[in-house]
């Protein structure tokens, strides 16, 4: 059991707690730039995978975990993002200005589609989402003197300060690239969560109601939080589509959108951790699948067939579990099982459990 | 003599997504969730239909097979709300969203390992007839479909505004709370709602299956539905029958006489601006929440 004690105004304020966590994560850091060293060339690949899709958990949960807004089409503004990184890049901009571009680009698209978007609330924001994520594929096609439609586009290889870097090339390259980016944006985010602006989205999350006696401009913190999620979501989207490679107009489809949402929700919403925590479920699940029914295979007699969906029911299986019974993800189990050990006999079964309410509807018949 | 034909295909299509966009509005109206696997739902028991009726699979008579698959979903839906949903009881929407897009996941998985993922045709003795009025050729399954979705419609808006359950499916969604005060039994009233939804689902999926194949991803179809719903204004049961109606005829409209890549579009777009300009659909029935 540790303890920390509080002497200073500063320490609530701080984006650690003590030494010792800031030592952890440090550690981690660590680790994670080694990492090329450490594993070979697959696993590098995937974990870059996982770092691109924790980016866009990151874009999501700053929307959806912390501002409360369920939003089902953020693929849409993966695809912007890619599509404004690859198509300034085409035009000459460097790589350096183009992909902060990409993200800004997307970032004031999506506040411009925010500002109607955010009188609705609820189900009804879910479903315009919904929307404008089926429509993403239509417009990629209509608009094929950029996008290239149907037939889809090709990523360069991007020069960054004349180095040359490409995801097959030079794999070590392109891992640390995405690890900057990820870094920055996360210490970004954490900064956010302990400035002004951030606690705004809390209170918004939390009760409009509560956050607009208290002064707080419900429709510019959306509008902000929105741009801002859709501005992560284009880093990461530009990433994706290096990462990729080739993409056409079914690269982002709904269903990424779904999965995205999804893998916050797994990982644990309203916290950082969770943004990470989902997309290493997302990304390693297949290869545990794979692994996994050649053990079954092996197992009951050598037939390793195809399962077409496989791997869509497992996902949903495994999501609704948590929701039934972990509705705070894997962080707040870990939170759970790290309290338990911090207080050791003390633990009390009740000690994180949710106020529930009871619905009123707003339909008057 | 064309557009009349266009039409009425587009009106029995819309039935069809009037019914799913039904079933939406029964769990909205009753629970003020939505259930995002109300699309799967009508591909489950469209599935659960062509099982019972399809001679390679058991071949029962289709008028037997009918009431017993509607019975199977009823008690599929009355399952999913009993062992699932009631143990979101008091969590948010968003919550429950999510849990029946998860839902639907595992639906669509579950049909496509039972029955496969080609594309399957119910057998039924409606298959090839055809009705002539004037100079209009009907498919006798057009007229089945349009005929059942507004006997439905209709008979659940009665019951919704007529009958004593009905009434206390919508206290229990306007104020839980009070309802419980006042003695109406919410849980149960909340499990006979998803028992309903799943039937309704189960003749929809039986007449879409009629009119043409289903496959285990038949249920995106359910997104459709969705635009349907809030076109009409979700909450609102004739509602949830016209927005069905304006998408399902909107369609080979739009595919006729506006540019191809363009057409697909044309639900989303008209979905998009509903939401944008009215927000609470056609058939409103919100106010702005007073404090």
């Amino acid at each position: 059991m540790r303890i920390v004690f509080k002497t200073d105004y500063m320490q609530d304020i701080r984006p650690w707690k003590d030494g010792y966590q800031l030592g952890l994560y440090l550690l981690l850091l660590g680790l994670a730039v080694a990492a090329p060293w450490l594993i070979d060339t697959f696993y590098l690949g995937e974990l870059t995978n996982v770092l691109i899709w924790a980016l866009a958990g990151l874009g999501l949960m700053v929307l959806t975990g912390h501002t409360g807004q369920a939003s089902l089409g953020h693929a849409a503004f993966l695809a912007l993002g890619c599509y404004a990184n690859i198509i300034l890049i085409e035009a000459g901009v460097p790589f350096l200005a183009a992909f902060p571009l990409a993200g800004l680009i997307t970032g004031v698209i999506g506040a411009l589609i925010a500002v109607p978007a955010l009188r609705l609330h609820g189900i009804y924001l879910a479903i315009f989402t919904l929307a404008l994520s089926i429509l993403v594929d239509d417009i990629i096609v209509l608009t094929e003197p950029w996008s290239g439609g149907v037939s889809g586009k090709f990523a360069p290889p991007i020069n960054l300060l004349g180095l040359e870097i490409d995801r097959w090339g030079t794999p070590d390259a392109f891992y640390w690239l995405v690890l900057g980016v990820v870094v920055i944006v996360t210490l970004g985010y954490i900064n956010l969560l302990r400035a002004p602006m951030g606690r705004s989205f809390i209170a918004v999350r939390d009760s409009e109601v509560s956050a607009q006696a208290m002064g707080v401009d419900v429709a510019r913190t959306k509008t902000i939080s929105f741009g801002l999620s859709c501005m992560v979501t284009g880093w990461a989207g530009a990433l994706m589509g290096l990462y990729a490679g080739a993409f056409n107009n079914e690269t982002f489809s709904v269903v990424i959108s779904i999965e995205l949402l999804m893998m916050i929700v797994i990982g644990g919403l309203g916290s950082i951790h969770g943004a990470f925590l989902g997309a290493i479920v997302i990304g390693f699940l297949p290869q545990f699948l794979s692994i996994a029914k050649e053990y079954a295979g092996a197992l009951f007699g050598g037939s390793t067939v195809a399962i077409p969906g496989l791997e869509f029911g497992v996902f949903g299986m495994i999501l609704i579990v948590f929701i039934l019974f972990e509705p705070m993800g894997l962080y707040g189990r870990w939170l759970k099982i790290r309290t338990w050990f911090e207080l050791f006999p003390f633990y009390r079964k009740d000690m994180f459990k949710r106020q529930k309410s009871y619905l009123k509807t707003e339909r008057l018949r | 003599m064309d557009i009349l034909q266009l039409f009425v295909s587009g009106l029995a299509n819309g039935c069809v997504y009037g019914l799913i966009a039904l079933g939406f509005v029964l769990i909205y109206k009753a629970t003020e969730a939505v259930n995002f696997a109300q699309g799967d739902m009508m591909m489950l028991g469209a599935f659960v239909t062509i099982g019972l009726t399809n001679a390679q699979y058991m071949g029962l008579p289709f008028w037997v097979a009918v009431p017993i698959s509607i019975a199977i979903m009823a008690v599929l839906g009355y399952l999913l709300d009993r062992f699932v949903i009631r143990l979101m009881f008091g969590q948010s929407q968003t919550a429950v969203v999510i849990l029946t897009i998860a839902l639907g996941f595992v639906l669509r998985f579950v049909a496509g390992l039972i029955w496969g993922h080609d594309p399957q045709t119910l057998s039924n003795p409606m298959a090839g007839r055809e009705v002539r009025l004037g100079e209009l050729v009907l498919g006798m399954e057009d007229v089945a479909v349009i005929v059942v979705t507004l006997l439905l419609t209709f008979g659940l808006y009665a019951f919704f505004g007529r009958t004593r359950l009905g009434l206390a499916m919508q206290g229990a969604s306007q104020n839980q709370l009070a309802a419980y005060y006042m003695g109406i039994p919410v849980k149960r009233i909340q499990g006979l709602i998803w028992a309903l939804a799943g039937a309704v689902a189960a003749v929809a999926g039986i007449l879409f299956a009629a009119k043409g194949s289903v496959d285990p991803s038949t249920g995106l179809l359910g997104i459709k539905a969705f635009a349907a719903a809030v076109i009409g204004g979700f909450g609102s049961l004739p509602g949830a029958l016209l927005g069905g109606l304006i998408v399902g005829v909107m369609e080979p409209f739009a595919a006729r006489y506006i540019a191809a890549g363009y057409s697909q579009i044309a639900p989303y777009a008209l979905l998009l601006a509903v939401l944008i300009f009215r927000p609470s659909g056609i058939f409103s029935q919100v106010r702005a929440k007073k404090v």
